[in-house]
């Protein structure tokens, strides 16, 4: 194989794992935004994965097409998400629970009760029915152009949405009344209060887009990658898209970035022992590789971070 | 006896108690959903780790690394530190361990076996401190370097483990010499050749070391102080960064404690993992359920062994799948943190006791 078909492939390799990511970690951003943590996003995206996996199998099974399911499936996650959030954003909302804590709950709860299910569903086997998901589709013109054609316009359709979401999103915060008034809510949540908007309310709706874009984050994993679940199929992905939104410095284009630095790191495990002189380098050291970058890229290039001010803390309107 | 009643009936006591009792029946709400017995299920898990003597030994052996990772979480948390990285120290820590009860050879087992220890810790320590250096010096997000620290730590061990002490043909490490175990081979014996170690009497120990330097000593009550209020611990003079350092160390210590009694006592050597052990992040749990207290921590981990341990039980002998117990564990953490729940579902009883005050 010639490099620039090596380097093709690992770059459609890479927008495939960042999919996820990328769909994670906004929704991240939502929630992290409107002033509260998120380290559920794992366990969101578990529930996401979960929820595709079923309700593919059995719109599938019921005789729609790959395609159709794999919708099917994308709605479930949605919905599983947004509902799993509701339970992060009644605890440390409405009962000012630690945000930390209610968030690593989910993540509990996830990888539990999700097994749980499948075993009910399934006749006591771990994991779910095989179904096609999506399949790469080809962009007309575009994807006839040489080299470039190949590699990024001929993805799979999640892929494309993934960066609508992120031009969305910046426009949805940056340009719009609702963003400005999520962001103040995460900022200073009693000044927000003073001039009429509700934060307890706000918060809900941040919460619960993290659900529902942490759930079409595993949804993707299920759906492109993987083509059923089970306990391993997201396996630390959520703590990544975490680690993407903050090194993006909680800005979409940052996360996008980010969330694309990371899917290369993942890319490029699958080209390691392609060359002569890369099978000398210990594979571990390739794995590690990313995680050292971004400690590196931390300490020299984003230092001191730049978390909402009112991040992690409930708001009590009584202490204004 | 009136001390007792009062500590009985304090918020802090009772609380963690009626979540556990909400989180355990909503665990049975969910099998009788599944179409499963609870009281079965709930028996059957209880028989398990309580029905012989090497059951009972080997479920202690699963509560001990619990104390430690517990305990990290809880140290850090104390001086205000999210210290999410103890799967990574653990790892570290293990491999510090494994390296030391390897590769020395000749040595007393008195020597040996303490040596490889405090390899274990100090190296545990020196993983958690990377992330407390980065945030003292430049303000890096500890969560973040954690979660990348967990990663690498992960792939380090691995690599040492491939490239320095792999066992030909097999998928771990030589085994530790003999002096370096940390096994109790007459009371292992007893029950049943359940793995019990030494490192259950080191954890009990640390718990105490814990109360000891947090609330008796000067140092303790500076890093709680940086905890509570990093501005007004400046201003008293106190030295922030070194206190974050110091706390993620020791409390990397802990975790690395963890990682080296698994293979001086259990395993006797390390294999090569596909993914984290998540002894590190069950830990946060067991620290969340003993509200960051080591005695809590230590009745968490109580629990949390009992549970994942006899989980195994339930569904051998009652077929329900041994996963809930992690929803019944996530919805006790749950009810401890959003205590307003657990405060409604109690109010009837606050107010019935406030009206036998007026009387």
């Amino acid at each position: 194989m010639d490099v620039l078909t090596i380097i093709g492939q690992l770059i459609n390799t890479t927008l495939v794992f960042a999919t996820a990511l990328i769909f994670t970690s906004l929704g991240g951003i939502f929630s992290e935004k409107s002033g509260v943590t998120n380290l559920g996003l794992e366990g969101l995206m578990i529930f996401g994965a979960f929820a595709a996996g079923v309700a593919g199998f059995y719109a599938q099974d019921a005789g729609l097409s790959g395609f159709g399911a794999a919708c099917i499936g994308v709605l479930a996650a949605i919905v599983f998400g947004v509902l799993v959030s509701l339970i992060h954003a009644v605890a440390s909302i409405t009962f000012k629970a630690d945000q930390v804590i209610s968030g690593i709950v989910i993540n509990f709860l996830a990888a539990g009760s999700t097994l749980y299910m499948v075993k009910l569903l399934f006749d006591g086997a771990g994991e779910t029915g095989l179904i096609s998901g999506f399949d790469k589709v080809n962009i007309p013109y575009l994807s006839t152009i040489p080299l470039i054609g190949d590699v990024f316009f001929h993805a799979y359709p999640t892929t494309y949405l993934a960066v609508i979401a992120v031009i969305v999103t910046y426009y949805v915060l940056y340009k719009t009344p609702f963003g400005l008034r999520l962001r103040s809510v995460g900022e200073h949540p009693s000044a927000a209060d003073t001039v009429g908007i509700k934060v307890n309310r706000l918060r809900y709706i941040g919460v619960m887009l993290s659900g529902a874009l942490a759930g079409i984050g595993g949804a993707t994993i299920t759906l492109t990658t993987t083509g059923t679940f089970s306990h391993n199929t997201i396996s630390g992905q959520g703590y990544i898209a975490i680690a993407a939104m903050i090194f993006g410095k909680w800005n979409p284009w940052g996360a996008f970035g980010a969330a694309v630095f990371f899917g290369l790191a993942q890319a490029v495990r699958n080209y390691v022992q392609l060359f002569a002189w890369t099978q000398s380098i210990p594979q571990e050291v390739i794995y590690m590789l990313p995680y050292v970058l971004t400690i590196i890229v931390l300490v020299a290039a984003v230092g001191r971070s730049s978390a909402p001010s009112a991040l992690g803390q409930p708001y009590d309107p009584s202490k204004r | 006896m009136n001390n007792i009643l009062k500590a009985i009936t304090k918020d802090s006591f009772v609380l963690p108690i009626v979540a556990i009792i909400m989180g355990l029946i909503l665990g049975a709400i969910v099998m009788l959903i599944g179409g499963y017995n609870p009281i079965d299920a709930y028996s059957a898990l209880l028989t398990r780790v309580y029905g012989d003597p090497y059951d009972f030994g080997e479920a202690i052996r699963e509560m001990t690394p619990l104390i430690m990772t517990g305990m990290a979480f809880a140290f850090a948390a104390r001086a205000g530190l999210f210290n999410i990285g103890g799967e990574g120290q653990f790892l570290i820590g293990m491999t510090a361990a494994t390296v030391v009860a390897v590769n020395l050879h000749g040595l007393p087992a008195y020597i040996h076996a303490p040596l490889a220890i405090i390899a274990g810790a100090v190296f545990g320590g020196l993983w958690a401190a990377i992330a407390g250096f980065l945030k003292a010096v430049r303000g890096v997000n500890e969560v973040i370097s954690c979660i990348m620290l967990n990663w690498i730590g992960l792939y380090l061990a691995n690599f040492v483990i491939n490239h320095f002490m792999l066992l030909q043909g097999q998928n771990r490490s030589e085994d530790i010499q003999p002096s370096a175990s940390i096994a109790i081979m007459w009371l292992s014996e007893m029950m049943g050749n359940a793995r019990v170690h030494w490192g259950t009497a080191i954890a009990l120990a640390a718990a105490v070391f814990f109360y000891v330097f947090m609330w008796k000593t000067k140092q303790g009550y500076e890093l709680r102080a940086v905890g509570f209020n990093q501005d007004a611990s400046k201003y008293a003079g106190m030295n922030v960064n070194r206190n974050i350092v110091k706390a993620m160390f020791i409390s990397g210590m802990f975790a690395g404690l963890a990682g080296s009694f698994e293979v001086l006592g259990v395993f006797q050597y390390q294999s090569v993992m596909a993914s984290s052990p998540g002894t590190g992040f069950d830990g946060i749990a067991v620290a969340l359920i003993g509200l960051n207290n080591p005695f809590g921590i230590i009745l968490g981990s109580i629990l949390f062994g009992t549970l994942t341990y006899g989980s195994a039980g339930m569904s051998f002998s009652a077929d329900v799948p041994p996963e809930i117990v992690r929803i019944v564990i996530g919805a006790i953490i749950f009810f401890i943190a959003a205590q307003g729940i657990v405060r409604w579902v109690l109010k009837p009883f606050y107010a019935k006791r406030k009206k036998e005050k007026v009387l």
